[in-house]
């Protein structure tokens, strides 16, 4: 299960929970664990055994608890998903001000190295945690169950979870987040939604960011529409700037509108 | 490079299947692989030589049933197989399709002994 893409014996994952107050770092070894067989004496019988099991059904599994835990606590997780340098980082640093003393925030950081992202939302004042994933090109929901015991998000707030900058194997792993928010850029080509389905195909939500150098580029926004929409009819779609701030309020809307108020009893 | 995790989940679904039944040499596996899994099989077939080593599965036979993915239009209800995501109802031309058989990632079956 701790298995990761690409992750040899020595390769861990390691979180960084990033408090001044309380510091620290725990990683986690992913060692195989494989077992040898021994050879039988005896010739033995042939056996079909019927199995039928999901292969992700552990990651699933998984992706249920931590889905569980979110539900008890009313926390709207997001799992945000793009390609390297589409600007997941840059919405979230926006966001979090923008929304500051609005909504209560926690951001797990996803990157193969450094934490460089998890800087910049602390830079905020937000609290993040930094899973580096070694080798590994996704997270999932196991890396999550781990950085959730260092960060404890508070009750009705809303948890980010910056995907590893990928559009394809994060589109396989579930981690038990209620919404996934695909993010391209104009920058990008206009293609990428058939190119890349799978990731458009399981996401509610696509972003379509850095909108304010449309005038440079030749990306065809209605074309990029179209061809999401080919791929998955129920996605919704927005478009935003994070440098002008265009849009960023039906993002805003569309993040409120998510949030479950919690459920009161009055005697 | 997902397939590495793919098959590292495999191998651990039919090892601790194995064990529980008391075998000793997995012979055959059998798998069921959607065309919409999001496999790519010549990045399975790199990561399983590699990750098999060492293994039960290592010298086991492996046959994959490669599933044909069905879809079923919003629009005119029929019934159709579909190649990518994004292909359209045949019948009627329109997007809005659901898909209904084809994501399959499954172990189906261990021959032991």
């Amino acid at each position: 299960m701790c298995a990761t893409c690409g992750c040899g014996p020595d390769a861990k994952t390691t979180y960084y929970l990033l408090d001044k107050d309380h510091p620290g770092t725990h990683t986690h070894s992913h060692a195989p664990g494989h077992t040898h067989t021994h050879d039988h004496p005896h010739p033995a019988a042939k056996t079909v055994i019927d199995v039928e099991q999901d292969i992700l059904s552990q990651n699933n599994l998984l992706a249920q608890r931590n889905r569980g835990y979110f539900d008890a606590k009313n926390i709207l997780a997001l799992n945000l998903v793009s390609s390297p340098g589409s600007g997941k980082t840059s919405l979230l640093e926006r966001t979090l001000n923008d929304l500051k003393g609005q909504l209560d925030f926690t951001v797990i950081e996803g990157d193969q190295q450094t934490t460089n992202d998890a800087d910049r939302i602390q830079a905020t004042g937000t609290k993040v945690t930094q899973i580096n994933t070694g080798k590994g090109c996704h997270l999932d929901a196991h890396m999550i169950l781990h950085a959730l015991k260092d960060i404890k998000p508070a009750d009705n707030s809303v948890l980010f979870i910056e995907n590893v900058g990928n559009l394809v194997c994060p589109a396989m792993f579930d981690l038990g987040e209620k919404e996934r928010v695909v993010i391209i850029s104009v920058t990008e080509g206009d293609d990428k939604p058939l190119k890349y389905p799978d990731m458009f195909h399981s996401s509610t939500l696509c972003i379509i960011n850095k909108i304010d150098l449309l005038p440079y580029v030749p990306f065809d926004i209605e074309k990029v529409k179209a061809n999401a929409k080919k791929v998955n009819h129920k996605l919704e779609i927005l478009e935003v700037s994070c440098t002008t701030g265009e849009g960023l309020p039906l993002w805003y809307d569309w993040l409120k509108s998510k949030i479950e108020q919690p459920e009161t009893c009055s005697i | 490079m997902h397939e590495l995790s793919v098959v590292m989940g495999i191998i651990e679904i039919a090892e601790s299947q194995a064990m529980a039944a008391n075998a000793a040499v997995i012979d055959e596996i059998e798998l069921d692989i959607g065309m919409l899994s999001g496999l790519e099989m010549g990045a399975l077939d790199f990561a399983w030589n590699q990750a098999v080593k060492q293994t039960m599965l290592q010298g086991a036979f492996r046959k994959i049933n490669r599933i044909t993915a069905l879809a079923k239009c919003m629009d005119c209800d029929a019934e159709f197989a579909i190649e990518k995501y994004d292909d359209a109802c045949p019948v009627c031309g329109q997007h809005l399709i659901d898909i209904i058989k084809g994501k399959e990632l499954r172990v189906k079956s261990l021959l032991v002994s």
